[in-house]
């Protein structure tokens, strides 16, 4: 008898080369004649390029070739973006390397191609550009005013689109409303950094290409490949090999992988590309970085009568793959699990002379999710009322689902007060209140904050034709395939794309079920366009909820036609046949029957078979979602905030996720720590600074402050279990829940650490200085910030 | 060019390297031990760690010259006849690793963590790998994984801190 796989807590198959060092990063792999690029950079956040002398770098020791911008302005084509999201939106032209103008600090200008890669680095000095500055435009809403400096002066505005969702009749919700909220938030730029840098490997063969790249979406990025440079698709080969975490920034389209193509057709030998920290900084693609602007009208007793949302998103110089549709990805989410009579959503695309921004963990609902559960928190303080208290009068109820959300999205499932509950209780949250209490009594110089997020998000990216219609360029189905082999061993083909989300153990114990084979003989194959046909990737927590359950349609089909060939064989009718364990054995008469292995070396044979039956016994699928998925839960989290320092500390964290049904419990809760590790990140530690004229002053891993172990503490996580409706699998998604959750939590609980001292905001990351001055500006009266209603995000000048 | 001579992984190599040549080019580039990565350029990461004589060094900020004399362990040298280690079973076992990147370098920064501290606790861990950044697991089970792999290798019979 086979064990149950599905929701086992299985060690992962994955890691026995992974912490052995027999990796095949893409960086790991160097083929015989190998050279390698290095690019040379922008200095200046905008410029006029007028010449570039690459004569005298081609003269160094092992330097093969030198190419300016100018030198592919004929081949190397535009950068493309997928997601056009109004009809007028403002789309530049972007080059891979820059042809006459550069728009950010970073951006590439001309490349060296060398034996090695220090040869490579050394020329670069010898290559003289010469540059005509231009002003930079570093400040989302002075872009927007009057007379501001153009990033692209064709086009004559800094907006790029201005996006309109309306529901409900919001000037009736906000007429004569007892209490009307408005609050302005800023989502710092953030840096993705995935561990390992961005590679790229280019191998040519005549007029074929094997492109190896650090990518997240091998599949969308060989189309793109061919669209922009015009190599037919069936001669290029994108693999993903091991990939060292993505996190949005590898969900893209990069110059380089463009460069690197084009490079390996001129010179016919195999190139390669590596980043550096400090380059990647520079131009993996940034997230979030927006500022949010939100007006909420209430009862006195709490209920939310309408929600005004005004957006400004900083797309940073160019749009990229799908940069425009990231904050349309928060517009259905600013409502969060609350109901509401009307909702107005508006956001403004504005370019910069800054590095683009694009998908970044959870991309645009972290985004939502800060802003009503800051907003639910400035309500609850406003009427006075228990933050818990407020959110329980206004979230969907257990027996409501599914319920149309007033973004018009429908919620299938929930259960928000059994995942709060169970939250609560985990966080001794009357006693937590109790010491908080005592502490604000005795003017602890060291106060408690608590902070709540009731959160949800939306998963399974996506039903094809709810992207049509937010004319996204691509549909959102997956794809798999499932061959048993001669001898009964079985390799799954996955559509989805992995870098260290445990797809190979994931989807080995899906099929161990669904076939009743043993894990062991199940081989998981992915990310890699000659091996895996179709595919859309992996991103927005969409493998498992879109990909696991196309390889579970397709197991159903194996099972399904291995049911025909048993019954033939074992000369009984399909329905008198029992699956069971692996085995197909006849109702009743136990002992007569065929395992799942005989039957595929029977169809492998094809001596007897069903007329109309083909040999071999394999199946494919692809799954298109109906609905997006809803993971939920409650994060709740205190913080000992010292009033004297402004340091921040956190003392205890509470998760409870209701990501429905699990596959592998263990991998659900490493995604869990990892998310909640990056959204307290945004929260307390990260941001991408730049300076007045454009220079990122973060470009090293000592000035962008990822957390260390010792920075984080040790979550309690928990889970409920409300599956899914719109899948066979009851599945949610996980990837991307901790990261949108925990930010709010964690600043809800400095802001109200700090409520005593009056204060009502602290910007993100809350370092100690920040913290500190939001203390010392509220302590005076009147250093709000004008129509911020409350001294928002910006006290003591500091931003 | 200097050369050097080195113990890598129980091998012996003698090299003319270039006297600018990082230990952690010199491993994967010239003895293709690859198994090592780089994660950042400025040594904040410790993606690249190694021990040098048992000690734990970020092998980009050592220079292969520096290595001349010494003993070097990278994440492949670890284990013995095909086996693992205990410290990267621990880190199997406690789920301490997604992407695996960060993974090399953990494992041979707790292995020195261990060596100076064999029962340490949750926060000396925490604090012993602050110079090792892991983007992917939060490092709570890296925590477990380590503590898990001290009190493994206290057992009798299982003294192996160093390989
Ligand atoms: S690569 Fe050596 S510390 Fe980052
Ligand atoms: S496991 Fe991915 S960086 Fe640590």
């Amino acid at each position: 008898m086979t064990v149950q796989e599905v929701g086992t807590p299985r060690k992962r198959s994955e890691d026995a080369r992974l912490i052995t060092g027999r990796t095949r990063w893409t960086d790991n792999m160097t083929p015989a004649g190998t050279l390698h690029v290095a690019f040379l950079r922008s200095p200046f956040a905008h410029a006029r390029i007028t010449g570039v002398a690459t004569a005298p770098a081609k003269e160094r020791p092992g330097v093969v070739a030198v190419f300016s911008g100018q030198d592919f302005a004929a081949e190397q084509g535009s950068l493309p973006c997928a997601w056009v999201v109004t009809e007028d939106m403002k789309h530049p032209a972007h080059p891979p390397m820059a042809v006459d103008e550069v728009r950010y600090v970073g951006e590439p200008v001309a490349c060296v191609v060398a034996r090695d890669k220090a040869a490579a680095i050394d020329a670069l000095e010898e290559i003289d550009v010469d540059y005509e500055p231009l002003s930079a435009v570093v400040d989302m809403e002075a872009a927007i005013a009057d007379g501001a400096d153009l990033v692209h002066e064709d086009l004559g505005t800094n907006k790029s689109y201005t996006w309109v969702f309306e529901n409900g009749d919001l000037d009736a919700a906000m007429r004569d409303a007892p209490v009307v909220l408005e609050r302005r938030f800023v989502q710092q730029r953030l840096i993705p950094t995935a561990m390992e840098p961005r590679s790229v490997l280019c191998v040519p063969e005549g007029d074929e290409f094997t492109l190896y790249s650090a990518t997240q979406i091998p599949h969308i990025l060989r189309l793109m490949l061919a669209t922009v440079t015009e190599i037919p698709e069936h001669r290029i080969r994108v693999v993903a090999p091991d990939v060292g975490g993505g996190f949005g920034s590898k969900l893209q389209v990069y110059g380089e992988e463009v460069l690197a193509l084009l490079l390996a057709r001129r010179l016919g030998r195999p190139v390669k590309w590596t980043e550096t920290r400090s380059e990647g900084n520079m131009t993996v693609h940034h997230g979030r970085d927006q500022i949010q602007r939100l007006t909420l009208a209430a009862e006195r007793d709490g209920r939310i009568r309408g929600l005004k949302v005004e957006l400004l998103a900083d797309m940073g110089a160019y749009l990229m793959l799908v940069t425009p549709g990231i904050p349309l990805l928060g517009a259905f989410m600013f409502n969060g699990i609350y109901k509401m009579d009307a909702l107005s959503f508006t956001c403004t695309g504005v370019f910069t002379t800054k590095t683009p921004t694009d998908a970044y963990r959870g991309a645009g609902r972290p985004e939502a999710t800060f802003a009503i559960e800051r907003m639910m928190d400035e309500l609850a303080h406003e009427l006075g009322i228990d933050p818990i208290e407020v959110r329980r009068r206004n979230w969907i109820a257990h027996e409501e689902f599914p319920y149309e959300t007033i973004a018009g999205l429908t919620y299938d499932t929930g259960n928000y007060e059994a995942a709060t509950d169970k939250a609560l209780e985990l966080f001794e949250y009357d006693k937590l209140r109790a010491e908080q209490a005592d502490r604000r009594e005795r003017r602890d110089p060291v106060q408690l904050g608590i902070g709540v997020s009731t959160f949800t998000e939306m998963c399974g990216l996506a039903p094809s034709r709810v992207l049509g219609s937010l004319s996204y360029g691509a549909g959102g189905w997956e794809h798999a395939s499932v061959r048993v082999l001669p001898s009964g061993k079985v390799e799954v083909v996955t559509g989805s794309s992995p870098h260290g989300q445990g797809h190979a153990t994931a989807w080995a114990q899906i099929t161990a079920d669904r076939l009743g084979v043993p894990f062991e003989d199940v081989k998981v194959l992915h990310g890699d366009t000659a091996i895996s046909p179709k595919g859309m990737d992996t991103y927005g927590s969409r493998s498992l909820t879109v990909g696991g359950v196309a390889l579970f349609s397709a197991c159903e089909k194996v099972v399904d036609k291995a049911r025909k060939v048993a019954a033939h064989l074992l000369e009984a009718s399909e329905q008198d046949l029992e699956f069971s364990g692996g085995r197909f054995s006849v109702r009743g008469v136990q002992e007569e029957g065929k395992t799942i292995q005989e039957v595929a070396l029977a169809a492998f044979a094809a001596h007897d078979l069903p007329d109309g039956i083909e040999p071999s016994l394999d199946s494919d699928a692809t799954f298109d979602p109906e609905n997006f998925s809803f993971p939920h839960g409650t994060h709740l989290c205190a913080a000992e905030v010292d009033t004297e320092t402004g340091m921040v500390k956190l003392r205890k964290y509470v998760a409870v996720d209701d990501v429905g049904k699990v596959v592998n419990p263990l991998i659900v809760e490493g995604q869990v720590h990892g998310g909640l590790a990056q959204g307290i990140a945004q929260a307390l530690y990260e941001e991408a600074v730049y300076d007045a004229d454009g220079n990122l002053t973060t470009t090293t891993m000592a000035d962008y402050l990822v957390p260390s172990a010792a920075d984080l503490p040790t979550f309690t996580t928990d889970r409920t279990e409300t599956p899914a409706t719109s899948n066979p699998m009851g599945v949610k998604g996980v990837g991307e829940a901790g990261t949108i959750a925990s930010t709010p939590a964690v600043v809800n609980a400095i802001v109200d650490a700090l409520r005593p001292y009056g204060v009502h905001d602290v910007r993100m990351p809350c370092t100690p200085e920040r913290v500190w001055r939001a203390m010392r500006a509220e302590e005076k009266p009147a250093a709000a910030e004008p129509g911020a209603g409350g001294g928002l995000g910006s006290a003591g000048g500091d931003q | 060019m200097p050369r050097i001579r080195v113990e890598v992984d129980g091998a012996t190599y003698e090299d003319d390297v270039e006297p600018r040549l990082l230990l952690v080019q010199y491993l994967r580039e010239r003895l293709g031990k690859v198994g090592t990565p780089v994660g950042c350029d400025t040594s904040n990461c410790g993606a690249c760690t190694v021990l040098m004589d048992g000690m734990s060094v970020k092998s980009c900020s050592v220079l292969a010259v520096q290595a001349d004399g010494h003993d070097v362990t990278t994440v492949e040298g670890l284990g013995v006849d095909g086996g693992t280690h205990p410290m990267q079973r621990a880190f199997h076992e406690e789920h301490a690793l997604q992407c695996g990147y960060c993974t090399p370098g953990m494992i041979m920064a707790s292995l020195d963590l261990l060596r100076d501290n064999p029962d340490p606790s949750e926060d000396e861990v925490r604090e012993g790998l602050e110079g090792n950044l892991c983007r992917c697991t939060g490092y709570q089970n890296i925590v477990k994984a380590v503590r898990r792999a001290a009190s493994d290798m206290r057992e009798p019979g299982r003294q192996e801190v160093t390989p």
